[in-house]
């Protein structure tokens, strides 16, 4: 059994190692890139098959965003939409044969949260300006500034390693059932992938969901700080 | 004997924080589909909602038994005193 934690390198561009799961990586951008210029050439207002299917995925990541955020889903939409694509994407590639997925591997997930975390800095600034978004750190109090601190990094690692942990696992799980019982076992164990990588690219792409619309504050909502000074 | 005892220990200690670990979000799990059962007895029209949010929360609650099997992977594949 070969170690989940280390890569080996494919060949090299120049003086940088090209790994596996970076070329499949960039299978499923071009892939991903590919359908949504072919699905979207030719829009209507009477939809074809593909469009009604593109249609109502764009819906439900909007009426998604709209519920966690309490705002318009509009400027958030891609780069959610994307994210979200990208992970059940990433996921499912561990049906195709000899194909990791490459959200199996620590970098790819760290990639990803990278992205988030950048965009939550992002948003938050562009919504707030640099000084109004400073001083979300400093709510409800000044002296929840350490914290504030120490969860933005502490989220983004669980954002990593709750993802590449379930996906792991379950290639995991299924190449050492593989090596003990053969043809038709591990199949039950792949459904359950299946339905383990939507369930983790749906949660991946909510908390980045939550985290942006955080820091990018609510347009009218006073709840929250309500329900934080609450005594319990 | 000394030689072997770092990947003794090692694979020991992987087991039990598995085997540890496993306890606290089985007892989670279990409380959260019981609790969801409740509810969708009571109120089979809200089934759909509430399934889809118990997903949600079986897996942030799996994530806690998926941590410990991480570490236990970090102690077997990249233990540093190996």
């Amino acid at each position: 059994m070969d170690s989940p934690l280390t890569l080996e390198t494919l060949f090299n561009i120049g003086p940088v190692p090209i790994s596996a799961p970076v070329v499949v990586s960039w299978v499923i951008i071009l892939a991903l890139g590919l359908f949504a210029w072919l699905a979207t050439r030719r829009l209507s207002l009477t939809p074809s098959k593909t469009q009604t299917v593109l249609e109502l995925l764009a819906t439900t990541v909007d009426g998604q965003i709209r519920d966690t955020m309490n705002r318009d889903p509009a400027p958030f939409r891609a780069l959610i939409g994307t994210i979200f694509l990208f992970v059940l994407v990433a996921n499912w590639t561990s049906l195709i044969p000899a194909v990791e997925p490459p959200t199996a591997h620590l970098e790819t997930d760290a990639a990803l949260a990278l992205v988030v975390f950048v965009a939550t800095i992002a948003y938050g600034i562009a919504n707030r300006g640099i000084k109004g978004y400073l001083a979300t750190f400093a709510e409800p109090s000044w002296v929840m500034i350490p914290l504030n601190l120490v969860e933005q990094i502490t989220r983004t690692f669980s954002l990593i390693v709750r993802l590449f942990g379930n996906v792991m696992s379950g290639v995991f799980v299924v190449g050492i059932v593989l090596s003990l019982a053969g043809l038709f076992v591990p199949i039950p164990l792949m459904a359950l992938d299946l339905l383990t990588g939507a369930v983790q690219a749906y949660i991946f792409a909510v908390l980045a969901t939550v985290f942006i619309g955080a820091a990018a504050g609510e347009t009218s909502g006073d709840a929250p700080s309500e329900k934080e000074n609450k005594p319990s | 004997m000394t030689d072997n005892l770092v990947p003794i220990v090692s694979i020991l200690s992987a087991a039990l924080a598995v085997g540890f670990g496993a306890i606290g979000p089985a007892l989670g799990e279990g409380r959260a589909v019981a609790a969801a059962m409740d509810a969708i007895a009571r109120q089979p029209e809200a089934a759909g909602t509430l399934s889809r949010t118990l997903f949600v929360g079986l897996a942030m609650i799996e994530t806690m038994a998926i941590y410990t099997l991480v570490i236990a992977l970090l102690v077997l594949f990249a233990n540093p005193f190996v």
